[in-house]
């Protein structure tokens, strides 16, 4: 059984929008604190990226269960240009954009899964979980 | 039955595209007269005359109507933004029913009634959604300005002669963070103040863009001769800066506020001793 919940990413405060929807989901799946800020602050990076580089799209933020646990999972999706070599995106430090480049692969550090779904021009889908430990 | 829809709704399609200035003139005088004695005709006119064709598509495609939904949420926006009410801006929708109702009273011929009616539901779905992005619009427009508010009321304090603080409150976007770190490094040049305590114990999130504006923020007070500190750090932010790998570098951070200031007095040269009784005593060493 699943609980969807979803929020659009089309401007700089649906990104405030998107953090205070995961927040309230994290606090409800009884995630712990630290869990919490991660989880809020890895949808703050994936949004944030969606908007800028996918040109905006959606967050879909899911409570699930495999059974034994129960977790949170967040897709963010947008059909913007996609990433070309993902395995770059996903280096620490490189950023196409002026930034860190700590957005995705810091986001990956702080989830239990994370998986990224790319092609160029068909759009980018990041889906990340975190499980109540 | 399909058939007959069919005859119905190309009707429906030929009429709009043979009296077009007639019913877009008249949706017009409509939309103005029930819009409210604030509507600006100008404004309106160019509106309905982008929407119009776009309606004409959307009918002949038969319900590929994204262009068309696109041209009604940026209605229901602009009508939301200069503060109409929801059902000024619905009735702006409805008004082409009564136009094209015009156009056909003379016709008695039951395809057209069929497709009239059949056009009529499809309207009533727009002005729906149109109702539907005014209210998402109004939200927008409100949590717009709670923020705006928030900015404004981020203070840069004086902490102590050449000690300046500004507390980080809320969520942190990238053009509020920007507001607040360009009001502190105006302070810095007006005071002259040598020191700067950012203080983020009231920010729940500090991502890659919050990290990334404080490291600048920081580099450029040295460019002017200041030192920041940044206090605030809570365990759970410190746990989520570390797994994200931001490297704070050589700045100095401290736990609290008051352990900031402390640091950041001592650095300036005033020398500070608990008392007796607790009291702080503080005393200066340079002139
Ligand atoms: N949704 C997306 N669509 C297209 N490209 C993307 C998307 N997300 C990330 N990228 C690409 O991957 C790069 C790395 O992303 P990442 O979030 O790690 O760093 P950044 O956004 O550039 O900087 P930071 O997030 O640290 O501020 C980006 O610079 C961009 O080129
Ligand atoms: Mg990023």
């Amino acid at each position: 059984m699943t609980d969807t919940f979803e929020v659009p990413i089309d401007s700089d405060s649906d990104v405030v929008v998107v953090r205070q929807h995961v927040r309230s989901h994290a606090l409800q799946a009884k995630l712990s604190l630290v869990d919490q800020t991660k989880v809020v602050t890895a949808a703050s990076e994936l949004a944030r990226n969606t908007l800028v580089y996918g040109g905006g799209g959606r967050l879909v933020i899911e409570a699930i269960s495999n059974g034994v646990r129960r977790g949170l999972r967040l897709s963010f999706i947008d059909e913007g240009p996609g990433i070309g070599d993902v395995e770059q995106a996903l280096t620490d430090g490189w950023s196409t954009g002026g930034g860190l480049g700590l957005g995705l692969s810091g986001s990956r550090r702080l989830m239990d899964e994370f998986d990224l779904e790319s092609a160029p021009g068909r759009g980018t889908r990041v889906t990340v979980v975190k499980w109540v430990r | 039955m399909t058939v007959h829809s069919e005859a119905d709704r190309h009707r429906i399609d030929v009429l709009l595209q043979d009296q077009e200035e007639r019913i877009t003139r008249r949706w017009i005088d409509i939309a103005v007269a029930n819009a409210g004695g604030h509507a600006a005709r100008g404004a309106l006119t160019e509106r309905l005359r982008e929407i119009y064709p776009a309606l004409q598509r959307a009918l002949a495609k038969d319900g590929e109507n994204g262009e068309l939904r696109r041209l009604l949420a940026e209605l229901s926006r602009g009508q939301a933004r200069q503060g109409f009410t929801p059902s000024e801006t619905v009735v702006l929708v409805l008004g082409i029913k009564e136009a094209v109702y015009e156009v056909i009273e003379a016709e008695e011929d039951s395809e057209t009634l069929r497709g009239y009616h059949w056009f009529c539901k499809f309207v009533d779905d727009l002005g729906l959604f149109t109702f539907e992005t005014f209210a998402a619009a109004r939200e927008r427009i409100i949590t717009d300005q709670a923020e705006q508010l928030l900015e404004l009321s981020t203070p840069v304090v004086k902490l102590w002669d050449g000690i300046l603080a500004v507390p980080l409150v809320g969520t942190l976007d990238s053009a509020r963070t920007q507001v607040v770190m360009e009001k502190l490094l105006q302070a810095l040049v007006e005071t002259g103040s040598e020191h700067a305590v950012i203080d983020i114990t009231g920010v729940p999130a500090v991502d890659t863009q919050v990290a990334q504006h404080l490291l600048k923020t920081v580099v450029a007070a040295r460019l002017m001769g200041a030192e920041c500190v940044v206090s605030g750090i809570r365990p759970q932010t410190a746990q989520t800066i570390v797994t994200l790998g931001i490297d704070f570098g050589d700045i100095v951070t401290k736990a609290s506020l008051a352990e900031a200031l402390a640091y950041a007095l001592r650095r300036s040269g005033v020398q500070i001793s608990e008392g007796s009784g607790k009291r702080v005593v503080v005393g200066v060493e340079r002139a």
